[in-house]
């Protein structure tokens, strides 16, 4: 690794409301992931200050970094970021284990959260058993485990065909509904207008920053399908 | 340590190894198999010599003078120093507890001796009844030397064997009148010596006798001692030890010799000599450590190994682990878990295999210098703390680099 820094993000200023649904858009390269990953604690700011819930979040060691995230954050993949080995269930309760709740809680919580995505027969199967929408969705369920304030998407659709991308967008909405926070990183247009607010990036600033009216993806599915 | 879940995570990363971690395993298991066999032939070894020195009057500790190599208190190096029956009286009644046998021995080299028409000449020794014990002849004829011959001046001879075959030639010598340096003895007893041909070829004669019929006085030539035995060879050598310092102090004290002069009095002791066989022993048995620990810091180089190659693969996992709240600690814990437990159970079966062989084959192997190889219970012990020392070893590194792993590297799509 060469010791050359690239400045990524050039000056972000801007704030997310407790309940907001906000996307964020940009090509590649335009700085969205780091922007994310900087908001998800795994990586740290040059500059700046970031606070979360009240809380200003800088110099970060591992285990404070750690805490937080299982605290405060829960991250949805593009490629889901399960452990193969495991079962849904055990994926999903996997961040109540790192917060040291006891077996049977967990087992517990873990199955409502499963039953909340609509997986709960799919308990027992192991990743590669699972579609990838479903897979997605367990990865849902485990972002939700640790009841966090924030969830951060990453490309939450980006390896999910139209029809379950609505799906999880479903899902997803859903959540929100129900006041969580969520921070949605995509660069598909269709997804972005299923947020409240989406942030558009380009070579590391904001160039637009607007509220939208929200497309229910459910009214997409259906839209959709009238199309075929 | 008791968690369900990290428990089932290593068997899952085993189960999907099984022959990585076979070979692994292996290395650990003959690492330990290799020490411990080592350790019980070094054990074998010194049961065997142990063995060599029961067998002879091994505490044997004797006495000789000759002449002083150093000038002390007046007088001049070259004195010739002779005992005499005084020293060996001083000698018994300060240590009359402890000892065991004792004699003094008043003998001359080279006395011809004849028997009819045959003759030949041997090493004629004056001594007492218990010298049959310091010598550990045994009596193939008749009798040996007793104390009514000493208090008697007796003219009678014990013969070796092999001066009987050269005299008698097959004959009865018991009664039988031989003379030596032209005065006749009776013969009463021939004895044989497991010291062979070249112990044979002497005659024992009453210490008294010889004295008075070679114008000796109450000379000796030298002083032969047993100690009474003790409970182990420790405290025997500490007595033994003890014993000889305090008889060349009152040597030396009778003759005004010099502390430091090493020729004037002589004590040859057997158990130091044994001493030297069992210090010899121990280095072989250092050694044996050495070559063993070496052989299982291969095996702990290849567990270490393997353990840094499923960090690497596990990257991801790791990665996504830290992402969902897992503390850098949690992540040491789980590498360095994996790793005591490879260990471990490798290295209980080389144990068990090799204690099985022991127990098996060991009591079969009965050579000069190796008898029942075996391991006690401190060795077996030692070893497990060493498997558990090197696999956290083994584990450590892997586990540091996994703690170091960044979730967003980590998590960066291929």
């Amino acid at each position: 690794m060469g010791s050359n820094s690239l400045h990524v993000l050039k000056g972000i200023d801007f704030e997310v409301a407790e309940g907001e649904m906000v996307s964020i858009m940009g090509s590649s390269g335009s700085g969205k992931s780091t922007l994310l990953n900087i908001l998800g604690m795994l990586d740290e700011a040059d500059e700046g200050t970031y606070h979360l819930d009240g809380k200003p979040i800088k110099n970060l060691n591992e285990k404070i970094a750690a805490k937080y995230r299982n605290q405060f954050l829960g991250f949805i993949f593009q490629s889901f970021n399960l452990i193969n080995y495991k079962t849904a269930l055990d994926n999903v309760a996997m961040p109540l284990y790192y917060q040291g709740v006891n077996r049977k809680i967990r087992m517990e919580k873990a199955h409502h959260y499963l039953e909340k995505v609509g997986l709960a027969d799919w308990a027992t199967h192991l990743p590669n058993e699972l579609s990838g929408g479903q897979k997605q969705r367990v990865a849902i369920a485990r972002a939700l485990a640790s009841d966090p304030k924030v969830l951060l998407a990453d490309e939450p659709t980006g390896a999910l065909d139209t029809t379950t991308s609505y799906e999880v967008m479903e899902l997803i909405q859903g959540i929100n509904d129900e006041g969580k926070t969520i921070l949605c990183v995509t660069h598909e247009d269709d997804i972005a207008h299923m947020c409240k607010r989406i942030v558009n990036l380009k070579d590391g600033v904001i160039i637009d920053d607007s509220p939208v009216q929200q497309v229910r993806a459910k009214e997409a599915q259906k839209k959709a399908l009238h199309h075929v | 340590m008791f968690n369900v879940e990290r428990w089932q995570e290593i068997f899952e990363t085993i189960r999907k190894n099984k022959l990585r971690t076979f070979l692994t395993g292996l290395s650990v298991a003959s690492g330990i198999f290799i020490l411990v066999i080592l350790l019980a032939i070094g054990q074998g070894m010194q049961n065997g010599v142990a063995k060599e020195f029961e067998n002879d009057a091994a505490n044997r500790i004797s006495v000789w003078t000759g002449v002083t190599s150093e000038s002390y208190k007046g007088l001049n190096p070259g004195r010739r120093i002779q005992m005499d029956n005084r020293d060996y009286e001083t000698a018994e009644a300060k240590n009359i507890d402890k000892l065991e046998y004792r004699s003094g021995v008043y003998s001359i080299w080279g006395g011809l001796t004849t028997y009819n028409n045959e003759s030949g000449s041997y090493r004629i020794e004056g001594v007492r009844g218990d010298y049959q014990f310091l010598e550990n002849a045994s009596m193939v004829k008749g009798r040996f030397i007793n104390n009514s011959d000493l208090d008697g001046y007796e003219k009678v001879a014990v013969i070796g064997n092999r001066v009987y075959q050269d005299l008698f030639k097959q004959k009865n010598a018991i009664g039988e009148y031989i003379k030596i340096t032209g005065i006749q003895f009776k013969v009463v007893g021939v004895y044989t010596d497991p010291g062979g041909e070249r112990e044979e070829t002497r005659i024992f004669i009453p210490l008294t006798t010889s004295q008075r019929i070679y114008n000796a006085g109450n000379d000796l030539r030298s002083l032969v001692f047993t100690l009474k035995p003790e409970d182990n060879f420790e405290q025997a050598l500490e007595a033994s030890e003890a014993f000889s310092a305090q008889l060349e102090n009152d040597l030396k004290t009778r003759y005004s010799v010099s502390p430091t002069d090493e020729r004037a009095v002589n004590i040859n002791n057997s158990l130091e000599n044994a001493k030297r066989f069992y210090d010899l022993m121990n280095m072989i048995r250092w050694f044996f450590w050495g070559v063993g620990i070496c052989t299982i810091i291969a095996g702990v180089v290849g567990v270490s190994n393997i353990m840094l190659i499923i960090v690497k693969e596990r990257t991801k996992e790791i990665g996504i682990r830290k992402a969902i709240g897992a503390q850098p600690l949690s992540i040491i814990g789980m590498v360095l878990h994996e790793s005591i437990f490879v260990t471990a159970i490798a290295g209980f079966v080389g144990l068990v295999f090799s204690l099985a062989l022991l127990e098996f084959v060991g009591p079969l192997i009965e050579t000069d210098y190796i008898r029942n190889p075996s391991v006690d219970f401190g060795v077996a012990i030692t070893t497990v703390i060493i498997l558990i020392a090197a696999g956290t070893l083994a584990g450590f590194f892997p586990a540091r680099r996994a703690a170091k792993i960044k979730p967003i590297i980590a998590l960066r799509d291929e």
